[in-house]
């Protein structure tokens, strides 16, 4: 691939030299899958898979205002987080809609953030936070950190494997400075997150950039006995839509209000102020039309993102976001927004399929048990 | 990896192989098609007795992340169709070249054959890949 201008993460050769099928993704020459996309799902499942997702942005909120630039920046209550701990949440703008979402990790309460965002928003991100800071020192330190996120039911194993103790007792959403020993036999530090965007057990450890192959390399050798291996980003699509994770572009987005995406949990207007506040607070009170849905197929076919969705009586109610076949379930699944009047679990909506309408019932979510 | 690329088997571009007997013309995808797709969990076909035109689509298949289109290598009338893959794609997986055949055309004109690729060069435009 020779796009110009094309950023690579760390792990770029080695990635190809295991023969990974590398794709553009996000402005990111990224591997899209190493073996077969349903065999990398099914490890994640079942054992444990590693995922390079140095592509994502890091960017750190320090200072004595760190607090509260982040309180009116984002929509979860980060005066809740102590230090050690993280928290989903979301980054609105000023019209009601999602600047992106994204997850802050508490090094230091009070005054010390890191901020972790999606590689495709991380320009926008900056420079929206930049704008609507409030005295914090913001810095993006996206080149500084590699990022591995190790996923599946074996991943503690893992963990314990390569850093000496157990993790077991660690609850999610957890932050922890750890070292792990890198191939010149030099201590590194490490910061281990124990979040996820895969619905299994797990962790994503930032490490610094020049010192993320060591990790790789130590993470596949100490996991070959328990079946550990590298995962494309095609898995990680089938692992987060089985779990109804919402991704930025699909289900959420500058417009959408994130009430009807169902992540008001993730929004505090009672605790705090925050930009957007009123748009977002104004949207949902005058009642919101849409809600994203669960959808399985009744009928066959496949639901693909943007497919649209119709009621019984043949009138469009909304579209697919995401959609795909279940590796779990070896079945069609669909995520989409439908108007609230359809959203009732196991109502019939028809998807149009190539211009034929295919039955389709909502359905509970996560689409899988875990 | 090595693909089974019959002699006789005429190809086209868009990875859709096309065996020729008198002017009946069995069509699938060949194995480096599947390879590429990774493997296929749905199969949309046309109905027997559906015309078909050179070059257009006739049908989809669908692996866990992608949508493809399926290119008819010669214009006719298809009169047989291999509908155990639509409720079980497993011999378009696991043997693309003879069980995992997709459908049969009664073809137009045997001249739309010479549009279509011989073995070798369908090998050289795998090889490209």
């Amino acid at each position: 691939m020779d796009t110009p201008n094309i950023q690579k993460t760390s792990l770029n050769e080695n990635h190809k030299k295991r023969g990974a099928k590398m794709v553009s993704f996000a402005g990111w020459e990224m591997p899209i899958q190493y073996t077969q996309l349903k065999e990398e799902h099914h490890a994640v499942r079942t054992s444990v898979g590693l995922f390079d997702v140095s592509h994502m942005g890091e960017i750190r909120f320090k200072g004595s205002e760190a607090l509260n630039s982040l309180q009116w920046l984002t929509t979860n209550d980060v005066a809740k987080l102590e230090s050690g701990q993280a928290q989903y949440s979301l980054l609105p703008n000023d019209r009601g809609g999602l600047v992106d979402d994204i997850i802050v990790y508490c090094l230091e309460k009070n005054q010390d953030y890191l901020v972790c965002v999606n590689a495709a928003n991380k320009d926008k991100d900056f420079a929206w936070m930049t704008k609507h800071n409030r005295g914090a020192q913001v810095t993006d330190e996206s080149s500084q950190w590699g990022q591995i996120a190790i996923q599946g039911p074996k991943a503690h194993d893992l963990l314990k494997a390569v850093f000496n103790e157990s993790f077991d007792a660690v609850k999610n959403f957890s932050v922890l400075h750890r070292k792990f020993t890198n191939h010149q036999g030099k201590p590194v530090d490490v910061i281990i997150a124990t979040t996820g965007y895969t619905g299994e057990r797990g962790a994503e450890v930032f490490v610094p950039w020049n010192e993320t192959e060591s990790l790789w390399d130590l993470l596949l050798e100490k996991g070959q006995p328990m079946g550990a291996q590298p995962i494309g980003l095609g898995a990680r699509d089938t692992l987060r839509t089985e779990m109804k994770y919402s991704l930025y572009g699909h289900e959420i987005n500058d417009e959408l209000n994130p009430y009807a995406a169902g992540l008001g949990w993730a929004i505090k207007p009672d605790a705090k102020d925050f930009i957007g506040k009123a748009a977002i607070l104004k949207g949902k009170e005058a009642g919101l039309k849409k809600k994203l849905v669960g959808l399985r197929m009744v009928d066959k076919g496949i639901p693909r993102e943007m497919y649209t969705l119709h009621s019984k009586d043949g009138i469009q109610t909304g579209w697919i976001t995401s959609g795909t076949h279940s590796p779990t379930l070896d079945a069609p699944i669909g995520i989409g927004y439908v108007d609230v009047k359809d959203a009732e679990l196991g109502n019939e909506i028809f998807v149009d399929i190539r211009g034929r309408k295919v039955k389709a019932q909502v359905c509970k979510t996560p689409f899988i048990q875990k | 990896m090595v693909y089974r690329i019959p002699e006789d088997n005429y190809y086209t571009k868009e990875h859709e192989w096309a065996q020729v007997d008198e002017n009946i013309v069995t069509v699938g995808i060949t194995e480096f098609a599947q390879n590429q797709l990774g493997e296929v969990v749905y199969v949309e076909l046309p109905e027997e007795g559906q015309k078909v035109t050179q070059n257009q689509p006739f049908g989809v298949v669908e692996s866990v992340k992608a949508v493809s289109d399926l290119y008819s290598p010669v214009s006719g009338t298809v009169i047989e169709v291999n509908n155990t893959l639509v409720d079980d794609p497993a011999p378009l997986n696991d043997d693309p070249m003879n069980d995992g055949w997709l459908i049969r055309i009664e073809m137009d004109t045997e001249k739309e054959l010479a549009q279509l690729m011989r073995a070798g060069d369908y090998k050289k435009l795998i090889a490209e890949k």
